[in-house]
């Protein structure tokens, strides 16, 4: 195999930017609502934990086509951000960050609430009791005693978020340097004449990231569990 | 002076109960494993509300459901050491240490780290995680954040119980000297009537989230409530009494005891010091007439105060010996041939050997 071409280290720099950008942006409301989840009782609360959940049994373009008319220019949200703040989200990178984002929410809320429940609430009481009010226990015992699953969470999401296909295209569309993320790139290929080989390079390149991906969440959880005497 | 009188209905049990605990002084909330002793330390210490009921802490009003009133528990300033220590496994030891007293640095620092490292030997353990300490060695970190977080009074629940017997008889004389060197009121939660003796000034006897009975030692060791917990073969009078002299070839400390003394085995203890004894009612054995030729070395002259039926065939003998009550079991037939009656005047004789004196 010889050296990738500079459309194929666009596309996985591509790749690994909006994948990024969406764990980065996802992070703190999917802690917020695995918290909710976890933590209060309050009505509506079932419907919440199914509306996160909505993107992992909706098809893909489905959510995607809802994003455009959310945020498409014409859309309410949309439109409001680019009155206000110069914002464009459809057929951007940050769009595509955003469609990831959606789309690997309910995996990162998954993660954070199960290592939310595996906090013992003693040590919780035992911080209290020491004098720590509700926010300082939460960032001095919850959040460190979660750091694990947090981790595995948001990685799994990063991983999940480079192979995002369906919601991107239909939301960011397929502008290469902008959206044309490693799976589109892989689809365009197959649509030239002639695209077999490239479309063999580009899912080898996947493949290798997927996997780097997995082994470096595995060797991360492992040494933070270690921190914690696991 | 620490009262509380907290109720709190729960599906399994009902907590209903009014003690006090002076202030400073040990107080021990004494009952079997599920009396709801550990209930009534967080309902202490604000990590569960009571239904209804006050608790007053020298004077400051902690919780008054009549008045609306419930301070949290973070601003109580009442630690606790709990059953299962809950330390940070995130943090090493001095970061476990420091977090109570970070948090504690706007108010005076009257319990003052150097001091504590010193009294709980914890120095050679600063930069270790949890996991690698032995039990008696989380116990003294839990016990050292719990003092360092400055509080009024100390909660420590069944601070013993955990540990085997080497690692309690390591870890007790750190709560005797917390109890000799630092003025700090404590109430300990304990199903072992050992640890009573050894530190409690002040007792409440806990059964079924109620209070059976409150007060100093040697008075409830008399009362029907201690001897129901405690069984027929455990109970027996506790005195307390002052040791004149020890001899080391014997190893015996002679104590004053009433009007009498007792040889009690102890090259430890110091002379001039309080002792508290334990005498078990099974042990004491009375007599009409002066004793002799018995390899019993403890002869102590008292009259009868009381005698109580306990069934099925045995009888309490209350005994004043000069002061020291005291409380003999024998059997109704050995009572009959003798004559016991109240007002009579006896010695009761006791061996050095069933004996063990506690420092207070």
């Amino acid at each position: 195999m010889t050296r990738m071409s500079d459309a194929e280290i666009e596309a996985l720099a591509l790749s690994l930017q909006v994948a990024l950008r969406s764990v980065i942006f996802s992070l703190p409301p999917a802690i917020a609502i695995a918290w909710l989840l976890t933590r209060r009782r309050f009505s509506g609360r079932a419907l919440l934990d199914a509306f996160v959940h909505l993107p992992m049994v909706l098809p893909p373009v489905m959510i995607g086509y809802v994003l455009l008319l959310l945020f498409g220019v014409r859309g309410p949200i949309g439109h409001w951000l680019y009155a206000q703040f110069g914002i464009r989200l459809a057929f951007t990178t940050a769009g595509a960050a955003l469609a990831t984002a959606v789309m690997a929410f309910p995996l990162m809320v998954r993660s954070i609430r199960l290592a939310l429940e595996n906090v013992d609430r003693g040590l919780e009481q035992a911080a209290r009791n020491l004098g720590a009010g509700a926010v300082d226990r939460f960032l001095s015992v919850t959040l460190p005693l979660m750091a694990p699953g947090i981790l595995a969470g948001a990685v799994t999401a990063f991983v999940a978020s480079l192979g995002e296909f369906g919601a991107v295209i239909t939301f960011a569309g397929n502008v290469p340097g902008q959206t044309r993320t490693l799976p589109i790139a892989l689809y365009s290929a197959l649509q030239t004449p002639d695209g077999g080989n490239e479309a063999a390079r580009i899912a080898l390149i996947s493949f290798a990231l997927g996997l780097a991906g997995l082994f470096a969440s595995e060797l991360l959880a492992r040494r933070l569990r270690r921190r914690l005497g696991r | 002076m620490l009262s509380a009188s907290v109720r709190l209905g729960r599906k399994e049990f009902a907590i209903d109960a009014t003690f006090e605990a002076p202030t400073p002084g040990i107080t021990a909330l004494f009952g079997r494993s599920g009396a709801g002793k550990t209930t009534l330390m967080h309902l202490l210490a604000g990590l569960l509300n009571p239904d209804s009921g006050a608790i007053t802490l020298d004077g400051e009003t902690l919780f008054d459901a009549a008045r609306g009133k419930n301070m949290p528990a973070e601003a109580r300033r009442l630690s606790c050491v709990f059953q299962d220590l809950r330390l940070f496994p995130h943090l090493d030891v001095q970061a476990n240490l420091d977090y109570g007293l970070r948090r504690a640095r706007h108010g005076p620092v009257v319990i003052r780290p150097d001091r504590v490292l010193e009294l709980l030997e914890l120095a050679p353990l600063l930069h270790r995680r949890c996991w690698q300490l032995s039990g008696g060695e989380r116990q003294r970190v839990a016990l050292g954040r719990a003092l360092l977080a400055q509080p009024r009074l100390l909660l420590l629940d069944e601070p013993l119980s955990a540990l085997d017997a080497p690692r309690r008889a390591e870890v007790l004389p750190y709560f005797e000297r917390l109890r000799d060197e630092l003025a700090l009121p404590m109430i300990l939660i304990t199903h072992l009537f050992e640890d009573v003796v050894r530190l409690a000034t002040h007792v409440v006897l806990v059964d079924s989230g109620h209070v059976l009975a409150q007060g100093d030692l040697p008075s409830l060791s008399l009362g029907p409530e201690l001897r129901a917990l405690l069984g027929a073969d455990g109970s027996g009078a506790v005195i307390e009494g002052r040791v004149e002299s020890v001899d080391a070839a014997t190893g015996l400390a002679r104590v004053a005891v009433g009007s009498g003394q007792l040889l009690v085995p102890g090259e430890a203890l110091r002379p001039g010091s309080v002792v508290r004894l334990q005498l078990l009612a099974r042990d004491l054995i009375l007599a009409t007439e002066a004793p002799r030729a018995l390899s019993v070395r403890n002869q102590l002259r008292g009259t009868i105060t009381a005698l109580a039926t306990d069934p099925p065939h045995n009888l309490l003998v209350h005994v004043d010996a000069g002061g020291a009550q005291l409380l003999a079991r024998v059997t109704q037939a050995a009572a009959d041939e003798l004559g016991l009656h109240a007002g009579q005047p006896l010695w009761v004789l006791v061996k050095s050997v069933s004996l063990r004196g506690h420092a207070l």
